[in-house]
């Protein structure tokens, strides 16, 4: 892969559209059986230098043993795991050019701060005076200095989180793995370490692999991230195309708020395709071009906050748009959330951002609305 | 998430090492002596050194070997059943121990239930209270009962002076100083799985049942009893193994007529020098520990399994 | 807690804590008994002590025991550590189950069918029997012990701490000693003094498995038990039993320390995000 400075111009980072770039990573058809039990099913995968790539999934996806067959702690039971093109099967883990932050962040309890993050450089043979410089910088990095000679029990829980990463990080390894690096954490804090994360990562222009089951997390700080679902991959992409582009009812379903209408394709063309929603007298119109035939079903999936809301009895067509009875309202301070009855048995989410004060809602319950969007702010789903 | 290692992990040199160490030496000093004892066992008894024929030299080859194998027999087996005394004995162990596990059950749960409900505070005290009888000599802690128990020992004084008794009591030399022995020694062994357990009972449960309309008495026969259970059991099967085989108590605290299987091994062993009947006693006595043996791991294993 | 202690708490801890320790108390109080009878009382004397000093068969003994239990406590603690292990790292593996039967089996098993096998089987192999052998002895029943010791400590132990420092680039021989080992040693310090209070105390299996020049301290103190109570014996004990329960108090107390000092620090640490 040629070396572009890649600095504040992020956005034009995108190695996985290049052809012509050699993956970082590579998982060629990987599958691990715990028993009768398939973790990761048939898988392959290709990360690039540099990236910053998050596996998202439920818990028991296949994510985290995924990520512990690129650290050694497992073998794959078929497949092969290639780093910078070599294979690395049969490689242990002390012998791997990648190092891992670990959700319990394991620190070793009878080690200063200074001595869990010389730890690994020990094992190199690295000269002292080399250790000691190292061990300043990551201190430094991690805003640890004054902590240097503290053990982990005398340390806050978010502390130990900077301890964990900058021992990972000592031996400036290949790729850092990092599994739930900030499950333990608070909210607030959690979102702070999420911005220091993706700024330590540019810094150090380092391929940075994360597990997580915080769609959320994945979306602030990764590149791209892979759905995880059942040991296998549903999507790869960037954040804003999951969330955008979902390839399936599961993604969009995974990632943030979606309604879910269930449709039959009406007519193809050139210009687009048209749905008719089952069970509704509403239809939709989109300029998206599917490769399914007339009469199919579908699923077309539109996010709440795409969804418009306005006091009124019926639409002028019942295009991209329907009559529906306020059923419930949901007051979660910067948005509202209206859950509002189209027909007898399909209920429509819509966000409506609080612009102003609440003092009286424009909209009430048992209130006749019309709901419209544009046929393009959702997309239609075949699997 | 599922971070579970294989369920055959490679294993290198320093693995397999690991694991041949240990083993090797409890094959050798563990498993092997026991097929040494059967094996003397269906020997008979000789004036020699060692006291049994036949003896096997392994360089003597393997017709030799043949020969002695067509010596062995089960005639100590059959002695056993013919003298009254072995068989005799083996009851009277399993009754004494019983009776004495039951015992130390009736004892031994008041205490565990209180450390249970006492302050938290207190409790790693009276922990350490209870396990600290343990790390003192078992022989000094029955000894220490010898000049209690006595004739003119000191309860039958103080009982005297208390004019509870004009008599004083025939205490040692009879069951009833080995019942005393028994409990005391291994009360510490059932209170402390039974405290383990009932520590961890939820209090919120007793305070539903109390919410639900069931009197705290009550509470305690429904609901702490039937949730101890596996600790009780846990503590019955260790007083109970170890008290069948008991030598130093019956010994010590019990009189010539007490009966303990332990005891008659250890007599027919350094007093008649016959070690073939005595093998053919060890023999039995582990057949009839094999059994609660085997059922205190296989409860010891659900229990581990529940906890995981 | 809900209620506080009961009285019928309070009472049946009491009841059961002097029955515990009754025993042992009238047995130091009449250590220093003037009078040689044991249940009479004649006045206070250190008699007996200064005894024991003269007595030089029980010094003997007492050395051989105290040989004895420091080698076969090291012993047993190695391979009692090497086994749990074992039984929680190794995964499944051909004999596991026979292996872990063999670990509990002596935990439970009467002392004379262990003393009795053992010496047949030194008989068996034609090994003369005496301090070499009652240290093997006790090395295989302690080991037992150490193992399930050091267990429960390895049961609770973040076995991603050893991934991590494997992941640094640490073989998994080196991690033992370098992690494992430290994170796990106050339970093979237990384990160890356990090991060593088993074999100071143990008279059974050291009696099968003894021979000429070898008698340990219990089987001295049995030997003249069944002669009758001695005083003397009383200021045996009473240093036994002192000697152990200062060693028990002071590692608990010390135990207790740093838990105080932990709870301390992470209170501290607390609260500093």
């Amino acid at each position: 892969m040629a070396k572009k400075p890649i600095g504040p111009v992020r956005r034009v980072f995108a190695p996985w559209k290049d052809p012509n770039a050699v993956p970082f990573i590579e998982f060629r058809n990987v599958t691990k059986r715990f028993g009768d039990f398939t973790a990761v099913n048939n898988l392959s995968l290709k990360v690039y230098e540099r990236e910053f790539f998050a596996l998202l999934g439920g818990s028991g996806c296949g994510k985290t043993t995924l990520m512990r067959m690129l650290g050694g702690f497992e073998t794959p039971t078929e497949g092969q795991i290639l780093l910078e093109g070599q294979d690395l099967a049969g490689v242990p883990p002390f012998r791997r050019p990648t190092n891992m932050m670990f959700q319990s962040y394991a620190l070793f309890p009878h080690m200063t701060v200074e001595g869990n993050i010389a730890f690994g450089l020990k094992q190199d043979k690295m000269a002292k005076a080399d250790i000691e410089e190292r061990v300043q910088e990551m201190l430094r990095l991690t805003k640890l200095q004054p902590f240097a000679k503290r053990k982990p029990h005398q340390l806050s829980g978010g502390q130990r989180q900077r301890v964990a990463l900058a021992r990972s990080l000592a031996k400036k390894p290949k790729v850092l793995l990092l599994d739930e690096p900030l499950g333990a954490l608070d909210k607030k804090l959690r979102e702070e370490t999420q911005f220091e994360l993706t700024a330590l990562q540019e810094s150090l222009k380092m391929t940075f692999m994360i597990v997580t089951h915080d769609q959320e997390e994945a979306m602030t700080v990764a590149d791209r991230i892979a759905v995880m679902e059942a040991g296998e991959i549903i999507q790869v992409a960037t954040p804003a195309e999951i969330y955008e582009t979902p390839n399936s009812r599961f993604v969009a379903d995974f990632i943030g708020d979606v309604n879910l209408i269930e449709a039959k394709v009406m007519e193809t063309s050139e210009a687009g395709t048209k749905l008719q929603a089952v069970g509704e007298d509403f239809q939709i119109e989109t300029s998206q071009k599917v490769g399914v035939n007339v009469g199919a079903s579908v699923w077309y999936a539109i996010r709440p906050e795409k969804i418009r809301i306005v006091l009124g009895e019926e639409p002028l067509h019942k295009v991209n748009a329907t009559s529906a009875v306020v059923w419930d309202i949901a007051y979660l301070g910067d948005v509202s959330i209206f859950h509002s009855k189209v027909g007898e048995d399909h209920t429509l989410r819509s966000t409506v951002a609080n612009v102003t004060r609440l003092v009286e809602r424009p909209i009430s319950w048992d209130e006749q609305v019309v709901l419209s969007w544009d046929g393009d702010a959702g997309v239609i789903l075949t699997s | 998430m599922s971070t579970e290692t294989s369920a055959k992990p490679k294993r290198t040199i320093g693995g397999w090492l690991l694991i041949a160490v240990p083993y090797a030496w409890l094959l050798v000093f563990f498993l092997a002596p026991f097929f040494i004892v059967f094996k003397i066992s269906l020997s008979e008894v000789a004036i020699a050194i060692p006291p049994y024929l036949p003896t096997f030299d392994i360089s003597a080859g393997w017709q030799d070997f043949k020969d002695g194998l067509s010596q062995l027999s089960f005639e100590n087996y059959v002695w056993l059943t013919e003298d009254a005394l072995y068989w005799k004995s083996y009851l009277s162990s399993v009754t004494i121990a019983g009776t004495s596990t039951a015992l130390t059950l009736l004892f031994g749960y008041p205490i565990a239930y209180g450390m249970a409900r006492c302050p938290k505070a207190w409790r790693p005290t009276l922990l350490m209270l209870v396990i600290l009888p343990f790390w003192t000599s078992f022989l000094i802690r029955v000894y220490a009962w010898i000049g209690i128990l006595k004739n003119e020992g000191l309860l039958n004084q103080v009982l005297l002076w208390l004019g509870v008794i004009d008599q004083p009591l025939v205490i040692l030399n009879t069951n009833i100083a080995v019942y005393i022995g028994i409990v005391y020694s291994y009360l510490p062994f059932l209170v402390l799985p039974l405290y383990a357990n009932l520590e961890k009972l939820d209090e919120s449960l007793l305070e539903a049942a109390e919410d639900l309309g069931c009197p705290a008495w009550k509470a305690f026969w429904k609901i702490t009893l039937p949730l101890s259970l596996p600790g009780v059991i846990a503590g019955c099967f260790l007083v109970f193994i170890p008290a069948v085989g008991e030598f130093v108590i019956p010994d010590l605290l019990g009189g010539s007529n007490t009966l303990m299987i332990g005891k008659t091994l250890w007599v027919e062993f350094f007093a008649n020098r016959d070690w073939p009947v005595s093998s053919a006693v060890a023999v039995i006595l582990l057949l009839l520990l094999v059994i609660p043996i085997v059922l205190f791991q296989n409860q010891q294993q659900k229990m581990g399994e529940k906890d995981a | 807690m809900r209620n506080g202690p009961t009285w019928f708490n309070v009472t049946s801890i009491a009841l059961g804590f002097s029955f515990l320790y009754l025993p042992i108390v009238i047995l130091v109080i009449f250590s220093f008994n003037e009078s040689k009878l044991v249940t009479v009382w004649g006045g206070f004397s250190t008699k007996w002590y200064a005894s024991l000093l003269h007595n030089q068969q029980l010094l003997d003994a007492a050395w051989v025991t105290l040989r004895i239990a420091v080698l076969s406590a090291t012993l047993a603690t190695v391979l009692g550590t090497m086994a749990a292990l074992v039984l929680v790292r190794s995964g499944r593996f051909h004999g596991r189950s026979l292996f872990s039967g063999m670990i509990f089996a002596p935990l439970v098993m009467p002392d004379v069918i262990l003393g009795l096998s053992l010496l047949l089987l030194f008989v068996a192999v034609d090994q003369s029997r005496g301090f070499w052998t009652v240290m093997l002895a006790h090395t295989t029943f302690a080991m037992c012990y150490v193992a399930v010791v050091v267990q429960s400590r390895l049961v609770g132990f973040d076995k991603s701490i050893e991934e991590a420092a494997e992941d640094l680039g640490c073989p998994p021989a080196k991690t033992f000693f370098q992690i494992t080992l430290p994170i796990i040693f106050p339970g093979v310090i237990a384990g160890w003094m356990l090991a060593f209070t088993l074999s100071l105390d143990d008279l059974v299996v050291a009696s099968f498995t003894t021979g000429p020049g070898a008698t340990t301290l219990p089987m001295k103190i049995y030997s003249q038990v069944r002669l009758g109570v001695t005083p003397e014996i009383n200021a045996v004990c009473t240093i036994l039993v002192c000697l152990v329960t200062l060693g028990v108090i002071a590692a608990s107390i010390a135990t207790k320390r740093q838990q105080i000092q932990r709870e301390k620090d992470e209170r501290a640490a607390f609260g500093a995000d």
